[in-house]
């Protein structure tokens, strides 16, 4: 199974891969708790940046809004855990399915209307920001006062439902990474991911190649949103506490996005990749600050604008298609 | 025997101006047509309703006994009609390859058999050994050969060619030339091009439909329509008979 | 409630409006002349909120006095930063230039946040409180010299772009790219020019937006929004359509407040954003293209 799905790879891609997967599976033997809530932000953002990717990185479909599949994940399965003690994973069958049918609605809309390019990605910041302000009126979400859930008790861990200590999160983390890594991978092979290139290079001469590129379109945002879903789900639990302020917010749309950006948009590395880039860089920025007795809000994302800047002006095609040709891995699919 | 392509009167007007005049044209199957006229004939416009990106105001289009006249083109296409664009538009970032994959897999569900096609489309247009290049970074007669690549890998029963010699040199044409008939004689393809190039328009058509300010003016043998005193006068006497 | 309070807000509303038009005519401006889609719009009026803020605390100044200094420092930093950086993105995809607007997005927003601190500022004005009353009218002094002041800003723009040979040079880079290149307009330079006289814009629109609303360093992202949702409304690239789009916003956003909760009135400005997206794409303004 695994040899299929890792079939076609470079092999010096496949062992750094291998070896990078073992050393984040020991990790938690080694890391401290400070380093292992930066490895689970790591992983948080390396996933839900793979599901942004299906849309944008491969299907062409720039979505500003992904924020609005986070929260409406999180606050499903948060508000049935409070309300009627529905453990997170039949939650997550609730989240999975609403979100995925959003994420089609707001499909169906744009792609029947013609709505595209600027245009499509303003209307998903349109919808998610509808939703943020929704939310906040929202009494059965307590609106904007904010929905928590019991504090985790670390006297063990409970996986059902997913009360426990960061580690377990970790290992969850962990193994939707790789997953979602190896799916986009068998997705960019496959039928449909070649026709999501095509609409994503050309959507007109995609369509006279027989491409019902409506259709296509649709799988890829319903996939993605489904996808993004899941990790909204793992953030409730994970911090317990939901405020649509923060959870359906614009940057944190943006935060989503930054790491495939960075890290190479259409690529399959390039996700993850950049969220260890960029979540790295922004924590030891924080180290260093605090090292140095400077407590500045807002320095770090001022460091992080400019290392955005850096990266777009300089490697426009972000850093893993650069890399991977350094390291004489030749294709940028790894 | 039926046409395998049977336009009958079509129209298409722009903003006032009518591109395409009550054309008709049928198309039997296995045959080489081209439909020539200068710049602004409509001959694109034309291929355009056939393909499915304009709906005809007036007139019907059939293709194997159906109606295709305004289904969009995925559905065209689907039908079996393939296109190759003026202005080639080759997917940049992909390689060349993976170009014609894309065609390949409209009718494949998996990608090994869809490669095997590829390859096979690839070799007739002598792209198989520029098969790991990006598309972006090919010479425009390599471009033309990959649109012609890519159409033909989506196993079309009708082709349809808009000025796919354009930019090529002599020899360059003749190759091509010689790949069209070979496919038409071996699978039986039935196409349709838009050329200027008479050299490989006499060499190809058993047919030709001479089009001028929308209106057909002429069809008939090559022989025939070159000695058309219609032709001569608004189409040869203009432009040079390469 | 009575009929008179309705209008009374509704007058607020069309006045604020005017503002919300000023600020989105900067956009437009920059859209339908540069293609480029400036996210960090709003970010760059709460820079000029900022500087009317320092020059009222600091030096006593009335952001209604400051307004054309402002506008001349918000003229230069466009200018600069289409020079020395967008010029270089024009002929790149979409999200990269969008990529671009974001990080110096991010960038202004931190500044401001290290500068001035996360709470809300505004200036006291000695007119702050007064009102004029026309019959059952009560019109807010702010509201009215800021709508005035607004209408007085986009009548200047439009005699530049009218009667200005900058202004028809600008106008023919927007219609003909390439016949722009070939007449020999320096094509770069008026680029520059031109998101220059978008960010002077909403360098204007915040000084008198001060008069109305405080400013916090995260408010940016919303009137970037806000200015999205006029400019779609009104028409992308329309100058008549980003004054009228902001009108009608600023009229939706002051009726919701009074018959809903203040707080969900950008939910309306969301549902009108969507309705026309999705039926009028081409905006109220213009014409649908063939």
């Amino acid at each position: 199974m695994i040899a299929r799905l890792l079939e076609g790879m470079p092999r010096a891609a496949a062992v750094l891969l291998a070896l990078l997967f073992a050393l984040m599976a020991a990790a938690p033997l080694f890391a401290g708790d400070y380093l292992l809530t930066v490895l689970i932000l790591i992983l948080y953002f390396a996933y839900v940046g793979q599901a942004w990717n299906i849309m944008m990185g491969f299907a062409g479909q720039l979505s500003l809004g992904h924020a609005l599949y986070v929260g409406l994940g999180a606050y499903t399965a948060a508000a049935l855990f409070v309300h009627f003690g529905i453990g997170p994973w039949i939650g997550l069958a609730a989240a999975v399915p609403l979100c995925a049918l959003v994420g089609a609605f707001v499909g169906f809309l744009a792609f029947r209307f013609r709505v595209a390019g600027v245009y499509f990605a303003i209307l998903t910041i349109a919808v998610a920001e509808f939703a943020r302000v929704g939310f906040d009126h929202l009494d059965w979400t307590r609106g904007s006062a904010g929905l928590f859930l019991p504090v985790a008790q670390y006297a063990r861990n409970d996986l059902w439902h997913l009360r426990g200590h960061p580690v377990m999160f970790y290992y969850i983390l962990l193994s939707a990474t790789a997953i979602a890594g190896l799916g986009c991978r068998a997705l960019l092979r496959s039928r449909v991911g070649y026709f999501w290139l095509a609409i994503r290079e050309d959507e007109e001469a995609a369509r006279a190649l027989g491409i019902d590129t409506f259709r296509y379109k649709m799988v890829a945002v319903v996939i993605s949103a489904a996808m993004t879903a899941f990790a909204g789900v793992i953030y409730a639990f994970y911090y317990n506490n939901l405020f649509p302020e923060q959870v359906f917010h614009i940057s944190r749309s943006i935060e989503i996005i930054l790491g495939p950006i960075v890290g190479g948009i259409g690529t399959l590395f390039g996700p993850i990749l950049g969220a260890f880039v960029l979540t790295g860089l922004a924590e030891m920025l924080t180290g260093a600050l605090a090292a140095l007795g400077i407590d500045i809000p807002g320095a770090k994302q001022v460091f992080y604008g400019i290392c955005l800047l850096a990266v777009i002006v300089a490697l426009p095609e972000g850093i893993w298609p650069w890399l991977s040709r350094r390291l004489g891995l030749g294709s940028d699919k790894p | 025997m039926s046409a395998l392509l049977a336009i009958d009167g079509v129209s298409k007007r722009f903003r006032g101006l009518l591109a395409v005049d009550r054309v008709s044209l049928a198309v039997p199957e296995g045959a080489i047509v081209a439909v020539i006229g200068p710049n602004g004939a409509g001959k694109t416009t034309l291929f355009n309703m056939i393909a499915g990106v304009h709906a005809p105001d007036t007139g019907t289009i059939r293709f194997a006994g159906r109606r295709i006249d305004g289904l969009p083109p995925d559905q065209i296409c689907r039908q079996g009609i393939g296109r190759t664009f003026q202005i080639v538009r080759p997917f940049p970032a992909l390689t060349v390859e993976d170009n014609v994959m894309v065609g390949a897999l409209l009718h494949r569900r998996q990608a090994p058999q869809a490669r095997l096609r590829a390859h096979e489309v690839l070799r007739w247009l002598d792209l198989y050994d520029k098969r790991a290049q990006r598309a972006a970074t090919l010479t425009l007669p390599d471009r033309k050969r990959l649109e012609v690549a890519r159409a033909l890998a989506t196993d079309p029963r009708l082709l349809l060619l808009d000025e796919v010699m354009a930019g090529l040199r002599p020899t360059e044409t003749d190759r091509m030339v010689a790949v069209l008939k070979q496919l038409n004689q071996a699978s039986g393809l039935t196409i349709v091009l838009i050329e200027h190039v008479m050299r490989a328009v006499m060499a190809l058509a058993a047919r030709i439909l001479v089009l001028h300010h929308g209106a057909a003016i002429a069809e008939g043998a090559p022989e025939e329509v070159v000695r058309h005193p219609a032709v001569i006068h608004s189409y040869l006497g203009a432009e040079d008979v390469a | 409630m009575s009929f008179d309070i309705f209008l009374n807000v509704a007058i607020g509303g069309v006045l604020t409006g005017l503002v919300y038009g000023l600020m989105a005519l900067g956009l437009s401006v920059i859209f339908g002349v540069v293609r480029v889609v400036n996210f960090a719009h709003g970010e760059m009026m709460t820079v000029a909120m900022y500087l009317a803020v320092a020059a009222f605390t600091i030096l006593h100044l009335d952001p209604l006095l400051m307004l054309v200094p402002i506008a001349a420092v918000l003229f230069a930093f466009g200018y600069l930063l289409q020079a020395g950086l967008i010029n270089r993105f024009i002929a790149r995809p979409e999200h990269s230039q969008f990529l671009l607007m974001v990080a110096i997005a991010i960038i202004i927003v931190n500044v401001l946040l290290i500068l001035f601190g996360p709470d809300a500022q505004n200036v006291q004005v000695a007119y702050a409180f007064d009102s004029l009353q026309v019959g059952p009218l009560i019109v807010d002094a702010t509201k009215l010299y800021a709508g005035l002041g607004a209408i007085a800003a986009a009548g200047a723009l439009f005699a530049f772009f009218r009667f200005t040979q900058i202004g028809t040079a600008i106008r023919a880079c927007a219609d003909n790219y390439t016949g722009a290149l070939v007449v020999g307009l320096d094509v770069k330079r008026l680029y520059a020019l031109t998101f220059g006289l978008g960010t002077a814009c909403v360098g204007a629109a915040g000084c008198m937006l001060l008069l109305i609303f405080d400013v916090t360093p995260t408010v940016g992202p919303s009137y970037t929004l806000l200015a999205f949702v006029i400019v779609i409304t009104g028409g992308l690239g329309s100058m008549p359509g980003a004054l009228v789009g902001g009108v009608l916003i600023g009229f939706t956003e002051a009726m919701a407040g009074l018959l809903f909760t203040p707080s969900a009135k950008s939910m309306f400005a969301f549902a009108i954003l969507v309705l026309v997206l999705l039926f009028r794409p081409q905006g109220i303004m213009r014409r649908r293209p063939a």
